[in-house]
């Protein structure tokens, strides 16, 4: 039954692990603007196209729809 | 923060911009199969689309705001001078220079998306990044491909103009957000966790070896876990009921402290001892819900500023004329008497100094709260904080800056700011009364069972002190403002901390300023009574103003809707004097006596404007100021129930207009200067009034001080407000006297809920004298009283706030 003390200190230790991980993410500024970082992660991640203007009509309003979905 | 839904929906209708959503108006401009409702905002859409930046328009519908007409100039040309280039730089070295700008301008994704794609506009640009909640964008760029002129130069082609003021340039420690709440909830939180798992096998009443092996072990980790919870978590409580003992003030903070303090050496004491489970739980919990209260209390509006003074309304830098003629750009640091200065149309004058060269037509509105612009001649005298409407004047400078007429006004208000009493919070008053009660309890049932059982008077002194720690009344004030606070910002009313509501709910006396508070400051009203002219004639009129931006000129054009423009030929626009241009054969001319009729008569203070048709003059028409939508109501609702006050800069020139709207003459002052103006509500408060303050400029800002709530209503929350406790977008004055009910319900549920966390608190009390608290009891009082006191006032904030007469949406 002692062996729940050895797991006791694991836990003990994990858990620190994770107060560390919140420390880093505070200290890293993560929690500085919560707002930016929810939008961010919606950008499409594309390399500036060429031919954005040339597109037909038709592609252009699909363009345009796409924020409904 | 977004209307996305709201702009999508609407998004077909054909006849919006696409840069800014506004309607296009009967001649839209069309490029590229899209309508724009200015050349502004086609130029916008033409920078994007040339940088395949048109992304842009893909997060948003319309999600750019109505640009200007996008010239720029020279306007940060003092961009290029070395001194302030290196001010306003955080870093620079290696050909790589960072930037912080402040940029009123960013509200939607769409802004993010763009300011964060800057290396698409500029491949100088390394790497941007934005702060949605301070409104703030960093950039990184190469100094060697686009300098910081060039920079700020196309920030501002995109209409994201970022603010600089002196104010900018000080490179001050609020910078540092204080990011020790969330540390110190982490630590609580955790902690929290873990002792409620090791305290589990206290409560179990197994008696065995193993188990008594377990629970020695696991009262020493709570020991362990306690400390951090009481000395680092804690201390904001401790230090600030010692700070306050200091000072002979006794917060909720001390019963909270001695409540920490007892818990944690008591609990302590019985594991080491061997006599209990001890109480870390029940200090883990009350450390994390109270500061779960504070997380939420401290809530702030990050972009926007209470505490201003002049120097975020002045410039960075000047533009100094040297003797051979040669202009150049100082940073205004270092501006010294005697220089000659140049001010342009638009420009604030930054000292007191002598006007040399020009006519000067200076608007004080800001500084004085004189309503129309004061002309001034050479040879005269111009005081700091005037803003030149017309064309570029010459000055020689007087006094420096932090001499001006406008700084001492503002160094000598500070001055005599030793704030006259501030008020005691409903909170303060009943942690007084508590503590006492609490110390004389526990010390009347002490003596009690010393005499009947010995053994039992430390258990029960310190159960009483535990049990008595008020958590959940220290939970109801943030929890029920911080609610209310919310509530209020959703609806543009911004407050700068939650003790305003209570300062809001208290106040029996309301004092207005006229410029800019009552009366709008982007309108006036047009009354064409002394123009005689026929239907074709003012079709022609509206044809000519709409291509002014001068605000008589938009006063006209609004009055005058439902006419086709017709096109103009030849117009000229003479700054501070008039327009002119040929409409439909006629030769019109729209503008000041002096301009049209040749003539200049002395005439009373109010502006009158002068049209001429073909030389021929058609009369004048009046321009007045115009009142915020809603006034009428909104003073009447107010009069029921408050004392109403005007305090004006200006002439009274609008009396007899006011009258009609306050009750009383002996309440309607005029030309009060702000030194006053702040002794009129210092003079209310001794005569035990509460006072609310409600203005616009700087000439108001001691009197916002002064007074025990002073709100100060901006068109622009993010431009220049003076300092003050809250701040109210304009488009909002109608629901002022929803907000002050508002703040009245808020408070009632605080009382409310006070009674409650008593009735807990009694039961608890029961318990300690008794003698019978045991962790156990302790463990579920507390957590039980917290929650329940949290979800009944969030609840009927929400629900308050649901019905309430301003809230619009669900």
């Amino acid at each position: 039954m002692s062996v729940i003390l050895v797991l006791v200190a694991f836990s003990v230790v994990l858990a620190g692990g994770f107060l560390a991980a919140f420390f880093w993410s505070v200290r890293n500024g993560q929690y500085d603007d919560t707002y930016s970082a929810s939008v961010r992660i919606l950008f499409d991640d594309d390399k500036p196209r060429e031919t954005t203007e040339q597109a037909t009509p038709a592609a252009k309003l699909m363009n345009e729809q796409l924020p409904n979905q | 923060m977004t209307e996305n839904t709201a702009g999508r929906e609407t998004a077909k209708n054909t006849n919006e911009c696409y840069h800014c959503g506004e309607d296009c108006g009967t001649v839209p401009i069309s490029f590229r199969e899209k309508l724009f409702c200015c050349n502004g905002c086609k130029m916008v859409y033409e920078i994007l689309s040339q940088s395949n930046a048109c992304d842009y328009y893909k997060y948003e519908v319309h999600p750019g705001l109505k640009a200007g007409n996008g010239e720029v100039g020279s306007r940060y040309a003092y961009l290029d001078n070395e001194e302030i280039r290196g001010d306003l730089l955080e870093f620079t070295g290696d050909g790589v220079s960072k930037v912080r700008l402040f940029i009123p301008a960013i509200h939607c994704s769409s802004c993010i998306w763009l300011l964060e794609n800057l290396q698409r506009l500029n491949d100088g640009v390394i790497h941007s990044s934005v702060n949605f909640v301070k409104k703030e964008v960093v950039i990184t760029f190469h100094d060697a491909r686009i300098s910081l002129r060039q920079l700020i130069e196309m920030l501002a082609a995109v209409n994201y103009i970022p603010q600089l003021t002196t104010d900018t340039l000080q490179k001050e420690a609020k910078r540092k957000i204080n990011r020790g709440i969330y540390y110190r909830l982490g630590v609580a939180g955790f902690c929290f966790g873990n002792i409620m798992l090791f305290s589990f096998p206290g409560y179990l009443s197994v008696n065995d070896a193993v188990e008594n092996l377990l629970r020695q072990n696991f009262g020493l980790l709570n020991i362990l876990f306690g400390i951090p919870v009481a000395f680092y978590s804690g201390s904001v409580f401790l230090i600030s009921a010692y700070k306050g003992l200091k000072k002979k003030f006794v917060s909720i903070d001390v019963p909270i402290a001695i409540g920490i303090l007892v818990l944690f050496f008591r609990s302590a004491y019985e594991i080491i001892s061997g006599t209990g489970a001890g109480f870390m739980d029940s200090l883990a919990g009350l450390v994390f819900f109270l500061s779960i209260g504070r997380w939420y209390q401290d809530k702030t509006y990050q972009a926007l500023s209470f505490e201003r003074d002049y120097r975020s309304y002045f410039p960075v830098a000047v533009t100094i004329i040297a003797d051979s003629g040669s202009e150049s750009i100082i940073p205004i640091k270092n501006l010294k008497t005697g220089m000659r200065i140049l001010v342009r149309n638009q420009e604030l004058v930054p000292a007191d100094a002598l006007l040399v060269k020009g006519d000067g037509s200076i608007d004080y509105s800001f500084v004085s709260g004189e309503s129309s612009p004061v002309a001034r001649k050479e040879g005269e005298r111009i005081f700091a904080g005037g803003r030149q409407a017309g064309a570029s004047i010459e000055l020689i400078v007087e006094r420096e800056v932090a001499q001006s007429h406008l700084t001492e006004l503002w160094n000598q208000d500070m001055a005599g700011m030793e704030k006259s009493t501030r008020w005691d919070s409903i909170l303060d008053v009943i942690s007084r009364y508590f503590t006492v009660m609490i110390l004389l309890l526990s010390t009347v049932s002490g003596i009690f069972w010393w005499c009947y059982n010995p053994s039992m008077a430390f258990l029960v002194v310190t159960a009483i002190l535990i049990v008595a720690c008020p958590c959940a009344l220290a939970m109801t004030y943030p929890f029920s403002l911080g609610g209310a606070m919310r509530v209020f910002g959703r609806n543009n009313f911004y407050l700068k901390r939650t003790g305003v509501v209570e300062a809001l709910s208290r106040i029996d006396t309301i004092v207005f300023d006229k410029t800019g508070t009552i009366t709008r400051n982007d309108g006036f009203g047009a009354d064409f009574g002394s123009l005689a002219v026929s239907h074709d004639q003012l079709h022609c009129i509206s044809s000519l103003v709409r291509h002014s931006t001068h605000p008589a000129s938009v006063a006209i054009y609004r009055q005058l809707q439902g006419f086709a423009p017709l096109p103009v030929t030849g117009f000229n626009e003479v700054p501070a004097k008039g327009i002119e241009g040929h409409v439909q054969g006629h030769f019109l001319k729209i503008g000041s006596e002096e301009f049209v009729t040749g003539t200049k008569t002395m005439t009373a203070a109010g502006g009158r404007v002068f049209v001429a048709f073909d030389d021929e003059i058609a009369g004048f028409i009046g321009i007045s100021n115009q009142y915020r939508e809603g006034m009428k109501e909104v003073l009447e609702e107010l009069a029921t129930r408050y004392e109403l006050h005007l305090l004006s800069g200006d002439n009274d020139a609008e009396l007899p207009n006011l009258l009609a709207f306050f009750p009383s003459r002996d309440h309607l002052n005029f030309n009060k200067s702000p030194r006053e103006k702040l002794e009129y509500i210092r003079d209310l408060k001794a005569r035990g009034k509460k006072v609310l303050m409600i203005g616009d400029g700087l000439n108001d800002a001691g009197a916002l001080r002064e007074s025990d709530c002073g709100i100060s209503i901006a068109d622009d929350i993010y431009h220049f407000s003076p300092a003050c406790d809250a701040i109210l977008e304009s488009g909002r004055f109608s629901h002022l006297p929803y907000f002050l009910d508002f703040s009245r319900t808020s408070m009632r549920i605080v009382f409310i809920s006070m009674g409650l966390s008593f009735l807990y608190n009694v039961v608890g009390l029961s318990f300690a004298i008794t003698g019978n608290l045991s962790p156990v009891v302790s463990a579920i009082l507390m957590p039980l009283s917290s929650v329940t006191i949290v979800a009944f006032v969030t609840l009927s904030v929400f629900v308050s706030a649901r019905f309430s007469k301003f809230e619009g949406r669900s």
